[in-house]
């Protein structure tokens, strides 16, 4: 059976354990993560949003939304690639050594990808750059080319396009 | 956090402050436990001592972490209650485990308190340490780790809410030494504890209700295909079931979870259904058009080649965890909810619809089945005398010798058990205690045990295999020790019998490894732990033996010495179609029902 891309949405309560519980899901199925992001949306009430990619046939992903359902600290789950359209962001830093052409020629790319300078020196640049992960890749693989010595990606946060809630 | 809520609602802090192995006491008495089956070590001294300050609640000493678990289950299962279950850290949370899975394979609800290393030596490697959350996470419902005392008595009502609401299953509360001992004030009556992010629903969907009665109502060849959710939501929906059956007229077939639930004496019951069900039971799920699965989970034992799974039924699954729809099978009509609820509402649907099936497709339905039910798969020849007792005959003597008496029967895992499943007749829900999912052998005695403490004064028998026994024989001594009058009826073939038998079937009669040689004398083995021990090794005895092993005041070992090389059938080789059935030897290597099979009525 072929598989597919899913982007998962999942609030949970902000409690030791509660991650083991959901990626257990996955990691028991052999299914890996292929971005994980967790942290509290809602301070009063202890809530934490997960937001995770992973990739499988239909039937397991639709099985492990309700596997994930069924965890105690879990409060609702939303397939948002299921469910619709939906905005995905991702930050990254992305830190690039090197002199002369090369160094121009980064930050003319930055430039144009709308990538943001947050620190620099005279043999480096940290750029900060977010969007679409598809969009970040296509920036690492320049700057790749360009000196690229270390990066760092914050993964994806992903909410459901509209007035509608996805995630309940 | 999950507090917030009971924060709001007034709470009242205690007079004097408690230590938390105190405060475990009062959540456990809140609770109404009268019982905890369990082990004493380091970890849980200050619990033990706080046990030993007090009357109301009883504990029973098992020689096994395993056995504990398996006895709550047993106690669980009979009653309809929360078994718990108390083990000292490392090697007894760990032995506990193989418990918990049977558990939450079975959905049994149980609360497992486990002791833990002091909370500032955790991630140490202290003395007996484990990492019991983790271990237990996917083995348990839920799992807590209480590293401050004042969290305890929430903890403590919050998991008993988990264990027995929504699908039951085992929950595991890992104890610090220092949360034991440490003292508060705090304390959270039950009332004041309500976890807002665990939501079970119980009531059925209108619609849901509205779909099945669409289908069941002009089906021509409907089944009612009962499973454990039937026992778990309480007698009142056993008594539902049978009514449901009763205004429709339509068959029953049950799972191994769920026997009891429906009468075996009733006319509508086809037996048990699945690998070693009943020929007219799988045929008739084949071959229905609409399939009510209540309470059961699609099984690969029941279902056998998932594609050709009844393939031509619109199947209605009512099941109280949504994860369990589609899980394997693909369903039409999907119910979530309570299978008592369900059923009521089925109930008051088909009554005030004033629905009926349609009289001539019932007719022809039930000659089908009456004619499947005329092959007599469950038919053996037993010769009398000096022969050699069949198994199937010592099952189908020892339920003549039980009938109608007050008796609860647990099993261990193999030919026994099944031989169990076909030849024992339960009437009623909670007398049956069988490890169904995880098929734990050393299940049985210690689930007997479980279920006499409960019910001091009924009959409670453990049906075992020589070979499954002796995985938790050391329960004997508990048995002593608490004057349990536990009955061991052992089937000896001197095999582990269902390895034997897949030998035999699957791996051309090559039995590795599953003769059990050396076995006991277990005539001796029960006197060396104050019983009656019985052997009986030929037909003219073994009703004597059976009517001895009852009316012994005590516990009895009954070694039944049984033909050695029968198999158990009917049976479905794993992967096959339902209509794919061995039904003795003679046609073990046939395909006797091909035609009829596949061709409806």
């Amino acid at each position: 059976m072929t598989t597919e891309q899913r982007t998962f949405a999942v609030l949970v309560d902000n409690e030791p354990g509660v991650l083991a519980r959901v990626v257990g899901l996955f990691a028991g199925r052999g299914y890996n993560i292929s971005s994980l992001t967790v942290t509290e949306v809602d301070h009063a009430q202890g809530l934490s949003r997960i937001t995770l990619e992973t990739s499988g046939t239909p039937v397991v992903l639709e099985h492990v939304k309700n596997l994930l359902y069924r965890l105690v600290p879990v409060h609702s789950v939303a397939d948002l690639t299921s469910y619709g359209p939906a905005v995905r962001r991702e930050m990254a830093l992305i830190k690039v050594c090197g002199v002369d052409k090369q160094r121009v020629e980064s930050l003319r790319i930055a430039d144009i990808f709308k990538a943001e300078v947050v620190d620099a020196g005279m043999e480096h640049f940290i750029f900060q750059i977010s969007g679409e992960p598809e969009e970040i890749d296509r920036f690492v693989e320049l700057m790749r080319q360009l000196g690229m010595v270390d990066i760092s990606r914050t993964g994806v946060a992903a909410i459901s396009r509209g007035a509608e809630v996805a995630l309940k | 956090m999950q507090s917030a809520q009971a924060d709001k609602s007034e709470q009242k802090l205690l007079d004097e402050p408690r230590c938390g192995a105190r405060i475990i006491i009062d959540c456990l008495q809140e609770q109404g436990v009268d019982v905890i089956f369990g082990y004493p070590g380091g970890a849980v001294l200050p619990l033990y001592d706080e046990i030993f300050k007090q009357n109301e609640i009883r504990h029973v000493l098992v020689r096994h972490e395993q056995a504990a678990v398996h006895a709550a289950e047993g106690y669980a299962r009979s009653t309809g209650r929360v078994g718990v279950v108390l083990v000292t850290s490392g090697p007894g949370a760990t032995n506990a485990v193989t418990g918990l899975t049977d558990a939450l394979m079975d959905s049994i609800p149980v609360v497992c308190l486990t002791g833990q290393v002091p909370s500032y030596m955790i991630g140490n490697d202290a003395f007996q340490e484990a990492d019991t959350t983790g271990i237990t996470r996917p083995c348990s419902k839920h799992n807590y780790l209480v590293d401050q005392v004042d969290q305890l008595s929430e903890k403590m009502h919050e998991a008993f809410d988990v264990a027995r609401n929504g699908r039951p299953g085992p929950v595991v509360i890992d104890l610090p030494k220092d949360v034991q001992m440490a003292e508060t004030r705090v304390y959270k009556t039950k009332d004041q504890v309500k976890r807002r992010s665990f939501q079970v629903v119980t009531q059925p969907a209108v619609e849901g209700i509205e779909a099945a009665i669409a289908a069941l109502s002009t089906a021509k060849r409907p089944i009612i295909y009962a499973g454990g959710g039937v026992i778990n939501s309480g007698p009142q929906a056993a008594m539902a079931l049978r009514q449901f059956a009763d205004m429709t007229g339509m068959p029953v077939t049950q799972t191994l979870m769920a026997l009891g639930a429906f009468p075996a004496s009733h006319k509508s019951f086809l037996g048990m259904l699945g690998m070693h069900g009943t020929y007219e039971a799988n045929l008739a799920m084949y071959n229905c058009d609409v399939m009510l699965n209540i309470g059961a989970r699609f099984d690969d034992r029941i279902t056998g080649k998932l594609d050709e799974f009844s393939p031509n039924s619109i199947k209605i699954h009512c099941d109280i965890d949504p994860s369990s729809i589609n899980k394997s099978v693909m369903v039409d009509i999907p119910v979530i909810g309570d299978a008592g609820e369900i059923l009521n509402a089925l109930i008051a649907a088909w009554k005030s619809g004033g629905h009926a099936l349609d009289a001539g497709a019932q007719k022809k339905w039930w000659a089908q089945i009456d004619a499947w039910r005329s092959r007599d798969c469950l038919a053996f020849n037993q010769d009398s005398g000096d022969a050699e007792i069949r198994p199937q005959h010592a099952i189908a003597r020892l339920n003549a010798a039980v009938k109608g008496k007050d008796v609860y029967i647990s099993t261990e895992v193999g030919q026994h058990q099944m031989w169990a499943a076909q030849y024992l007749e339960f009437e009623e829900p909670n007398r049956w205690l069988t490890s169904g999912g995880l098929g734990t052998m050393g299940y049985g005695l210690p689930a007997a045990v479980g279920a006499q403490v409960a019910h001091p004064d009924s009959l409670c028998i453990d049906v075992a295999g020589e070979a499954s026994i002796l995985m938790n024989i050391q329960e004997l001594s508990t048995v002593m020790q608490y004057r349990l009058p536990v009955k061991v009826f052992i089937l000896n073939n001197q095999w582990m019998g269902m390895v034997r038998q897949w030998q035999e079937l699957l791996h051309g009669e090559r039995y590795s490894e599953s003769y059990t040689d050396s076995l006991p004398d277990f005539v001796k083995l029960a006197e060396a732990f104050g019983g009656k021990g019985i052997r009986v090794t030929k037909e003219s005895e073994l009703d004597q033996a059976i009517a001895d092993m009852i009316a012994y005041d005590g516990p009895v070992v009954v070694d039944c010495c049984v033909v050695r090389n029968e198999n158990c059938f009917p049976m479905i080789p794993s992967g096959k179609p339902h209509y794919d059935m061995i039904l003795n030897d003679e046609d073990k290597r046939a395909k006797p029902i091909e035609g009829s099979g596949r061709n409806m009525v």
